[in-house]
C-alpha cells in the first residue's frame, strides 16, 4: 500500500519561508518551528478555542502588504501562502498588553504560590517582555473553595483561560467543575465545597496555567521544580503503565507528575497514579535487613549463605516487581522452581490474553490508538476503575466517528469549539456489558448488566451474527440477542473496531468471547482491535516468562522438599485463602521475604529484605499492550541495605554459589541476560539506552541547572560536601551537572527549555507540537516472536447464569481509589477509597431479609466479613459485587461464592 | 436521607412543554430558570437542585447558566422589582436624580430589599424606551418620563 | 414619503390583529412568496440591497445566500433578532408593539426563502408588552394556516416560537444568542464556521434583526427597485431613525435612508431644548463614534457615517449636551459595556473595567495625566480581531472619539481635579 504524501504548505514569517504541514494551526505550526509565541488556552490535546488573546500575530494580505492585521495564531489555519509576522511591533505590543490585563487583577504572590518555577504564567509573562503594571485600583478577589485531597485551589490567581472547565467537562467527562458568573467576574469551581469527582481531577493542576489548582498532596512537602531530584518513570499502579516524572527532595518523594508518551498516556495520568506515591515515604517502611531465624549469627552475609545453600530453594515472582528483579529470582532458585505470585485462574487468564495478543488474528493497539476507535464493545470491565486512562481514552473515542461525519463542514480540528457545536450530543458506538453501573455508561449508546457468564454469552452471540460458523448460544432473551444483533452489524461496518476486555472478572469465558468476535473480524488484511486490561503493572512482563502460577508452587512445596521460599515484593495473603498460605510458609525452614511495606506476608518471613521502591531504583515493566518501559532511579534510598530486588536476588545468587561479599561481581546487564535467556523479551533491552550511554562524554542530569542547597543541604550533618553518589545503573546523575540539551525521550527527567520553565516546555521535546517525541515516544512492544503461546480454545459457550438459592456468585468490583495495593497508602487516595460493602439487588436484599445499609454476613471461602449492604438494582439476581482487594478484604480468590451466615444489624 | 426540594407538578409541566421544543433535556435551563423564578420569586440553591435533577444535568452545569444572566435571582427578592435604566440616554435625561429620590424614600441602594419585603432595587442595561426617558420596570411594567413629582405616585402603586 | 414600516402603526389605538392587518393587506406578501421558489426570493431580497439594521450593514440577501440549499440539512432556523439592548435604540420595541404581525409575516418569508422549519423570536426579558402582543398574533397566525404545518396548502411546514431572554446585552450578538438559546451561557463563537453552517445546534441558521425582517414583505409585495428608490443616495429602502437627549421632541421617525443629521435633529426633533446645546450625538447607539458640528449635513447612510469616522449602526442617535459632562457621559457607557462583558476573552474582560475605573477616577477629579496615554491605548488595541467578538471595539468607539472632540474637558478634570460640571 503506498504510503500517504502530505503535501506541504508554504508559509512566510518575518519574512522566512517555511514548509509546514497542512491542517495545523498557526499557533502549533509556530511552536514546532521553534519560535516562542505565548498562549493560553489552547491545549495540544484539547485544541483552539481563542478566549485568551495572547497569541496575536500580523497577518498580512500578501507579501506587499506592509499593514496587516491582528489575528489569534490559535485559530488561523495554514494556508499557502500566507505572510505572517511574530515580531511585528503592534503584535509584540499587544501581546505584552494582553499580560498586563491578565495581571491587573493578579495577586503576584509568586514568592509564596506553589506554581512558582514550574508556572506557565511567569513564562509567558517574561516572553512577552511586559514588566511593569499600571493598573492602580483595588483588585477583585474570590473566596477559595474545598475542593477535595487532590487540589488547592486559590482563584486570585485566575486568568480565565477557560482550561480548567475545558478538560474537566469536556475531555474528562467531569461533572461538578464549572465557570460561574459573567465579566470580570466569572470564577471556577464547585456549586459548594466538595470532593472533586471525577478521577482525572489531577490534570487541573498541570492543565491550569497558573496557581489557581495546585497539587494539594505536595503542600504537605513542598518544593520548588527547579529544586528537585527528577528522573523519567512508569507508574506502578495498573497495567496501562503511564508515563511518569517523578521529584525527590530531602530523601522523600514529592510528586508525581505526567511525562508525555504520544502512544500511551499522553498529556494526562489518572488520580490513582498521580497521588498514589505516598508509600515510598511511609514511615513504615521496611528499611533494615530482618533476620528471624534461629541461626544466632548477626552477619547478614553469613545468615544468608547459611540459608541459601542449606536446600532447594523456590521462588514466589510479582506481578508488581520489574523484569529484572523476577529474572533475578528465577536465576536464583532455577527455571523449575520459580513461580508467579498470583492465583491459578489468573495466571490462566494472562496465559490466553498473551495467546491471543501472539495470534496474528486480532492487533493489539497502544492506549492512545484506542482514541480512534469508531465502534466500541467493552466486554467484562470498567475502564475508569480498572484502567483509568483507558476510560478517558474511550470518552475522545466515543467522537471519532461523529468528527468523521461532519468532514463536509471543513471545520479544522483543532477549531475544538466548532467542532463541539457541530457535533451536539451524537456519539460514536459504545456498549459497556458488565455486571454494574459505571460512569462510562453515560457516553454509552448501549448497556447490559448482567453475570459474567451472560455478559460471555453476549460477546459468544456477536460473533456467531457476525460469522455463523462461530457457535451460538442458546436461550437468550430477545432484548439481549436485538442488542447482539446490532452489535455484530456495526462491528462488522466499522472501519477502526474495538474490543475492550480484560481480567477484572476473572472469567475466561469472557476472554474466548472476544477473541471470538476478533477471529470474526478479520477479513483479509482488517483486523479488530483487542484491548485486554490485566491486574497490575508487570502483570504481562511475569506472565511472558511463563512460570506456573502460586497455587502450582503451593502444590510443588508440599512434596518438593524446599528448604527456603524467596518471596519477591508480594503479600501472598491476597493471593491465595489464609489457610492455604499459612501451610504453604510452615513448610519451609525459612522464608526470605523482599518488600518495601510491611504486610502479612513480610510478618512471617524469618529473613527479611528492605527493598527499593520503584523510585528508589531501575526496572523494567511491561503494560498490557507487552510494552516494555523502563523506570528510572530518582533518588538513593535511606540507607544502604533499602536495595533494588535484582540487586539483592543477584547476590543472593553469587553467596550461594559461593562468593564472598568483598568478591561481587558488579552486575552485567541483567536485562541483556532475560532477553537472551527469553526470547519473548527480545527488544526489551531496546526500551532505554544502557547505562554506559553519554552525550558528548556527559551524563543526564537528575537535577534542573537551578537545582539550589546541593551543597548545603547536609550540612547539618557534616559541613563538607559529601561527594555526590554515582550511578552506575544509569545514564543520569544525581546531581545537575550533565548535558545540557534535550536527552533521548526514554531518558528525559523533566521538562524544561530556556524561557519554558513550565511543563508546557514538553513540546520542544516533541517533533511537533502535539506530536510524538522527537526519537519516537518511548517503550517497546514485545508482540513481535518470540516463543508461541500455546492455546488450547474449546468452542464450548458458557451455560446463562442461574441464580443459586444457598449463595450469591461474587463478583468482583474495582475501584481506582482502594484496590491497587500500594496506592491506597497514601492517605488523600485512602481517604477516596469506599468502605467494604456487599452490592445486592434489592430483590435479592428482600430475600435475605436485609436493607440499605444493614450488615450482612457472609462465608466467602474460608474467611467471614461482615458487610455493609449497597443496592445497585442493575446487578442480576443471585449476583452479589464485592469492592475488589480492598485491605480488609484481600485473601479472596476468584470466582468466589458466599454464603449467607445471618443478618446481624 | 436529607429531604430534596421537588419541582410542583405545575411547574414540571411547565418545564416539559418547553423540553419538548428542543433536542435535549438540558437546552430547557433558561427556560426551567424563568418557570420556578416566576412561581417562586428567586432560584434557591434548594430550587437549582431540584431544576438540575429534573433537567438530567449537575447543579454546577446549571448554576452556571443561572449566574451568567442578571434577571435569575440567585438571592431573595421583595415582593416588588423596581429595575430602574441606568444607561445613557436615562443618564442625560436625570435618572441619578430619581435614583437618589428612590434612595431617600425606600432607603435602599441598588441591589438591595427593603426591610419590610416590598421592594428590591435592580439597576438595568437600557430599557429601550429612550426617547421617554428617565424609565424604570416595576415587576411587568413599565414607567417612563420619570419625575420627581410622579415617582411617588408610582411607588406607591405597589405593596 | 413612503413609510411601509410604519404606515400601519398607530400608538392612539391598539395594534392592528391579524383580521385589521390583512385587511390592510397583511400576508399578500406571504401568500406571492410561497409561490415562488425559495431562491428567487434571496434574490429579490438582495438585489433590493437591504442591509441589516441590527448595526451590520450586511446585505441581508447575501447573507441568506450562504445558507445551504441542497436538502441535505432536514433542519434549519431562522431567528429574529429582538433583544434591543443597544442603549440608546428603541426602535424594535415600537415595531413589535405597533405591528406585530409585520415582523411574523417577514419572519415566515425569509424561513422560506431559507427553507428553515422552525423559527424562534428571541425577545428581551423587558419588552413585556411586546410579548405579550406577539404571544397573541402567533397564535392568530397559526389559527388562521400561516404557521405550522402544510402552510396555505403549500406543503412548507414552519413552526414559530417566542423565546424571551433573561438579561444580558451580549444576547444581541448573533452568535451569543444561538448559545442562549441553547440554554447555555451567552458567550459568542468564533466564525467560521458562521451560522449558515453551523448555527442553532449545529444547524444552518439565519439571524436577522427585528427591522430588517419588517421590511422583507413590503420587499416581496413592491420589488426590489421600489426598495432601492425609497433611498436617498447609497443606500435601499427607509429607516427607523431616533433621537434621545435634550432635544424638543425626542422620538423614532421613519425617514428615507439617508436623511442627513441635521434634518433628523432639528426637522424631527426640533432640534436641542430650550437652554440646552448641541455639543455631538452618537449616531447610531452606545457603540458608535461620536459625530461633531461639522458633521450635521452628513447623510445618515452606512457609508457616509463611515467616511465621518463612525458608524450608522442602529440608526438610534444619542445626543450630548453642552449641559451633560462628556466624560461621566462616557464613563457610563463604558460602565454599561464593562458589566456586559461575557467575560470570555481578556482584552475585554479586563481591560473595559479598567477604563470604566479610569474615567470615573478622572471624573472624580482622582485622574493622572497618564490615564488619558491608557484611555488611548485601550481604543488602540481593543479593534475589531482583537478580541473575540464586537463588544469591546464598539465599547472603545465612544471613547476614542470622546478623546478626539472632547479632549480638553478631559484634561480640564485632570488639571482642575474636579469636574467642571458638578
Amino acid at each position: 500500500m503506498p504510503l500517504a504524501v502530505t503535501i506541504m504548505v508554504r508559509i512566510y514569517i518575518d519574512q522566512k519561508p517555511y514548509d509546514v504541514k497542512p491542517g495545523k494551526n498557526l499557533l502549533e505550526t509556530c511552536l514546532t518551528l521553534g519560535l516562542d509565541l505565548p498562549y493560553f488556552c489552547w491545549h495540544p490535546a484539547m485544541g483552539s478555542v481563542g478566549a485568551c488573546r495572547q497569541c496575536a500575530v500580523k497577518l498580512f494580505k500578501d507579501e506587499n502588504d506592509k499593514t496587516g492585521r491582528l489575528v489569534m495564531a490559535c485559530m488561523e489555519g495554514v494556508r499557502d501562502n500566507m505572510y505572517l509576522s511574530v515580531n511585528d511591533t503592534v503584535a509584540h505590543d499587544f501581546r505584552s498588553q494582553n499580560i498586563e490585563w491578565l495581571m491587573s487583577n493578579h495577586p503576584h504572590d509568586c514568592a509564596v504560590c506553589d506554581e512558582g518555577g514550574s508556572c506557565h504564567l511567569q513564562d509567558m509573562t517574561v516572553m512577552t517582555g511586559h514588566a511593569y503594571r499600571r493598573f492602580r485600583f483595588p483588585k477583585r478577589t474570590y473566596q477559595n473553595q474545598y475542593l477535595g485531597p487532590f487540589l488547592h485551589h486559590e482563584m486570585n490567581r485566575c486568568i480565565q483561560c477557560y482550561r480548567c472547565v475545558r478538560f474537566y467537562k469536556d475531555y474528562a467527562g467531569g461533572k461538578d467543575l464549572d465557570v460561574f458568573a459573567a465579566h470580570n467576574h466569572v470564577y471556577f469551581g464547585r456549586e459548594k465545597d466538595g470532593v472533586l469527582e471525577n478521577e482525572f481531577s489531577g490534570n487541573l493542576a498541570e492543565v491550569c496555567p497558573t496557581g489557581v489548582f495546585t497539587d494539594k498532596t505536595l503542600r504537605e512537602h513542598y518544593t520548588r521544580k527547579w529544586d528537585m531530584t527528577m528522573a523519567p518513570s512508569v507508574c506502578q499502579h495498573c497495567s496501562l503503565g503511564c508515563n511518569i516524572i517523578a521529584g525527590e527532595r530531602y530523601g522523600a518523594l514529592r510528586q508525581i507528575t505526567n511525562r508525555f508518551n504520544g502512544a500511551v498516556n499522553g498529556y494526562f495520568i489518572c488520580d490513582r497514579g498521580r497521588y498514589g506515591y505516598e508509600f515510598v515515604n511511609d514511615p513504615g517502611r521496611i528499611r533494615q535487613p530482618v533476620i528471624r531465624s534461629e541461626k544466632e549469627s548477626l552477619n547478614l552475609f553469613e545468615s544468608l549463605s547459611g540459608i541459601l545453600t542449606e536446600g532447594k530453594l523456590i521462588g514466589i515472582g510479582s506481578p508488581r516487581a520489574s523484569l529484572e528483579a523476577n529474572f533475578a529470582l528465577r536465576r536464583l532458585v532455577g527455571e523449575a522452581n520459580f513461580y508467579q505470585g498470583i492465583p491459578e485462574n489468573e495466571a490462566m487468564l494472562l496465559r490466553k490474553i498473551l495467546a491471543i495478543q501472539h495470534s496474528g488474528h486480532v492487533y493489539t493497539p497502544s492506549l492512545k490508538e484506542t482514541e480512534y476507535a469508531d465502534v466500541t464493545l467493552v466486554l467484562g470491565e470498567d475502564p475508569t476503575n480498572s484502567a483509568p486512562r483507558l476510560a478517558l481514552a474511550l470518552r475522545q473515542a466515543v467522537r471519532t466517528k461523529p468528527i468523521e461525519n461532519i468532514a463536509g463542514a471543513n471545520i479544522p480540528l483543532w477549531n475544538d469549539a466548532a467542532v463541539r457545536e457541530m457535533i451536539q450530543d451524537e456519539k460514536g458506538e459504545l456498549f459497556m456489558a458488565y455486571p454494574v453501573n459505571t460512569k462510562l455508561d453515560e457516553v454509552a449508546s448501549g448497556t447490559l448488566h448482567a453475570a459474567p457468564e451472560d455478559i460471555a454469552r453476549l460477546g459468544f452471540a456477536i460473533a456467531h451474527y457476525m460469522d455463523n460458523s462461530a457457535p451460538a448460544p442458546e436461550g437468550m432473551d430477545a432484548g439481549t440477542l436485538e442488542s447482539a444483533r446490532r452489535m455484530a452489524d456495526l462491528l462488522l461496518k466499522a472501519e477502526r473496531p474495538l474490543i475492550v476486555s480484560g481480567t477484572s472478572l476473572f472469567n475466561e469465558d469472557i476472554i474466548r468471547a472476544a477473541y471470538q468476535i476478533g477471529q470474526a473480524l478479520e477479513k483479509g488484511e482488517k483486523k479488530a482491535a483487542l484491548c485486554f486490561v490485566m491486574p497490575e503493572c508487570n502483570s504481562a512482563g511475569l506472565a511472558m516468562m511463563q512460570a506456573p502460577s502460586l497455587a502450582m508452587a503451593m502444590k510443588a512445596a508440599e512434596t518438593g522438599n524446599f528448604a527456603t521460599a524467596v518471596i519477591l515484593e508480594n503479600d501472598l495473603y491476597r493471593r491465595a485463602k489464609r489457610s492455604e498460605v499459612d501451610r504453604f510458609l510452615a513448610a519451609f525452614k525459612n522464608t526470605i521475604v523482599l518488600d518495601h511495606l510491611e504486610n502479612d506476608t513480610a510478618r512471617m518471613a524469618t529473613v527479611l529484605i528492605p527493598t527499593a521502591t520503584f523510585a528508589e531504583g531501575e526496572g523494567t515493566l511491561v503494560n498490557n499492550e507487552e510494552r516494555a518501559q523502563r523506570f528510572f532511579q530518582v533518588f538513593m534510598p535511606k540507607n544502604e541495605h533499602i536495595r533494588e530486588s535484582w540487586r539483592w536476588l543477584d547476590e543472593f545468587r553469587q553467596f550461594r554459589d559461593g562468593t564472598k561479599p568483598d568478591e561481587l561481581r558488579e552486575l552485567d546487564n541483567l536485562l541483556e541476560e532475560l532477553v537472551n535467556a527469553m526470547a519473548q523479551f527480545k527488544g526489551a533491552e531496546m526500551a532505554a539506552p544502557l547505562s554506559d550511554f553519554r552525550i558528548n562524554g556527559q551524563r543526564i542530569p537528575r537535577e534542573p541547572h537551578r537545582f539550589s542547597g546541593r551543597t548545603a543541604m547536609l550540612a547539618n550533618v557534616a559541613v563538607s560536601e559529601p561527594k555526590p553518589p554515582e550511578d552506575t545503573d544509569s545514564p543520569f546523575s544525581f546531581t545537575m551537572e550533565g548535558y545540557r540539551g534535550m536527552p533521548p525521550a526514554p531518558l528525559t527527567p523533566f521538562y524544561w527549555s530556556p524561557g519554558w520553565n513550565s511543563g508546557q516546555s514538553v513540546h520542544k521535546y516533541q517533533s511537533e507540537a502535539g506530536g510524538p517525541l522527537r526519537g519516537g515516544d518511548p517503550g517497546v512492544r514485545l508482540l513481535g516472536g518470540g516463543i508461541h503461546f500455546s492455546n488450547g480454545f474449546q468452542s464450548t459457550i458458557p451455560p446463562a447464569f442461574e441464580r443459586q438459592t444457598d449463595e450469591m456468585a461474587l463478583v468482583p468490583l474495582p475501584h481506582i481509589f482502594g484496590s491497587d495495593e500500594l496506592s491506597v497508602h497514601s492517605s488523600s487516595v485512602e481517604g477516596r477509597a469506599p468502605r467494604p460493602y456487599i452490592a445486592l439487588n434489592s430483590l435479592d436484599a428482600e430475600r435475605l431479609h436485609t436493607a440499605e445499609g444493614v450488615t450482612l454476613r457472609m462465608r466467602i471461602g474460608d474467611q467471614v466479613f461482615d458487610l455493609p449492604v449497597m443496592l445497585k438494582n442493575e446487578l442480576p439476581e443471585g449476583v452479589a459485587g464485592l469492592p475488589y482487594n480492598l485491605p480488609p478484604m484481600s485473601g479472596i480468590t476468584w470466582p468466589a461464592k458466599g454464603i449467607l451466615i445471618n443478618t446481624t444489624s | 436521607m436529607i429531604a430534596q426540594e421537588t419541582l410542583t407538578p405545575e411547574e414540571m409541566a411547565e418545564i416539559d412543554h418547553e423540553i419538548a421544543l428542543v433536542p435535549m433535556r438540558r437546552a430547557a435551563a433558561i427556560e426551567a430558570l424563568k418557570i420556578v423564578q416566576h412561581h417562586r420569586g428567586w432560584i434557591s440553591d434548594d430550587s437549582l437542585q431540584a431544576i438540575a435533577g429534573y433537567l438530567e444535568i449537575s447543579p454546577e452545569e446549571l448554576d452556571s447558566v443561572a449566574t451568567f444572566y442578571n434577571l435569575v435571582f440567585r438571592r431573595p427578592v421583595g415582593r416588588n422589582i423596581i429595575l430602574l435604566c441606568d444607561s445613557i440616554s436615562c443618564y442625560v435625561m436625570g435618572y441619578e436624580k430619581i435614583y437618589g429620590q428612590i434612595r431617600d424614600r425606600l432607603g435602599i441602594s441598588f441591589g438591595q430589599t427593603t426591610p419590610d419585603g416590598r421592594f428590591t432595587l435592580l439597576p438595568n442595561a437600557c430599557l429601550g424606551t429612550c426617547d421617554h426617558a428617565p424609565a424604570l420596570m416595576i415587576n411587568n411594567e413599565l414607567f417612563r418620563d420619570l419625575t420627581e413629582e410622579n415617582l411617588d405616585e408610582i411607588l406607591d402603586r405597589y405593596h | 414619503m413612503e413609510t411601509p414600516l410604519t404606515q400601519h402603526i398607530s400608538f392612539d389605538r391598539p395594534c392592528y390583529n391579524l383580521r385589521d392587518y390583512e385587511k390592510n393587506g397583511g400576508y399578500q406578501a406571504l401568500r406571492k412568496a410561497l409561490s415562488l421558489s425559495p431562491e428567487s426570493i434571496t434574490n429579490t431580497v438582495q438585489a433590493s440591497d437591504l442591509k441589516g439594521r441590527g448595526g451590520a450593514g450586511f446585505n441581508t440577501g447575501m447573507k441568506w445566500s450562504f445558507v445551504p440549499m441542497n436538502g441535505h440539512y432536514p433542519v434549519k432556523y431562522l431567528i429574529a433578532n429582538a433583544d434591543e439592548m443597544e442603549p440608546g435604540t428603541f426602535k424594535d420595541r415600537m415595531l413589535m408593539e405597533g405591528n406585530p404581525h409585520q415582523l411574523i409575516e417577514g419572519m415566515i418569508v425569509s424561513a422560506f426563502a431559507i427553507q428553515a422549519n422552525i423559527s424562534y423570536i428571541f425577545l428581551r426579558w423587558a419588552y413585556k408588552k411586546a410579548g405579550r402582543l406577539l404571544t397573541h398574533a402567533i397564535e392568530e397566525a397559526y389559527a388562521a394556516g400561516y404557521l405550522g404545518k402544510n402552510i396555505l396548502g403549500t406543503g412548507y411546514n414552519l413552526e414559530m416560537y417566542l423565546h424571551t431572554g433573561v438579561g444580558r446585552y451580549i444576547c444581541g450578538e448573533e452568535t451569543a444568542l444561538l448559545n442562549a438559546l441553547e440554554g447555555k451561557r451567552a458567550t459568542p463563537r468564533a466564525k467560521p464556521p458562521f451560522p449558515q453552517v453551523s448555527g442553532l445546534f449545529g444547524k444552518p441558521t439565519i439571524v436577522n434583526n427585528v427591522e430588517t425582517l419588517c421590511n422583507i414583505p413590503h420587499i416581496i409585495n413592491n420589488g426590489p427597485d421600489w426598495f432601492k428608490s425609497l433611498g436617498k443616495g447609497n443606500d435601499a429602502g427607509t429607516k427607523i431613525y431616533g433621537v434621545s437627549g435634550r432635544v424638543k421632541r425626542p422620538g423614532l421617525w421613519e425617514l428615507p435612508m439617508g436623511v442627513s443629521m441635521r434634518e433628523l435633529i432639528e426637522d424631527c426633533a426640533g432640534g436641542m431644548a430650550n437652554g440646552y446645546g448641541f455639543r455631538g450625538a452618537l449616531p447610531g447607539g452606545a457603540s458608535t463614534d461620536f459625530l461633531v458640528e461639522e458633521h450635521l449635513d452628513i447623510n445618515l447612510d452606512y457609508k457616509s457615517v463611515a467616511a465621518a469616522g463612525s458608524r450608522l449602526g442602529t440608526g438610534t442617535m444619542i445626543i450630548l449636551d453642552d449641559h451633560t459632562c462628556p466624560v461621566g457621559f462616557v464613563h457610563n457607557l463604558e460602565h454599561f459595556f464593562a458589566q456586559e462583558s461575557c467575560g470570555w476573552c481578556t482584552p475585554c474582560r479586563e481591560g473595559l473595567p479598567w477604563t470604566e475605573k479610569i474615567l470615573l477616577s478622572i471624573e472624580r477629579g482622582e485622574g493622572r495625566p497618564e490615564d488619558l496615554q491608557l484611555l488611548e491605548t485601550h481604543t488602540r488595541l481593543l479593534g475589531p480581531g482583537n478580541t473575540f467578538c464586537a463588544l469591546a471595539p464598539g465599547a472603545m468607539e465612544p471613547l476614542q472619539s470622546a478623546l478626539k472632540y472632547f479632549r480638553e474637558d478631559f484634561e480640564k478634570h485632570i488639571d482642575q481635579k474636579k469636574c467642571p460640571w458638578r
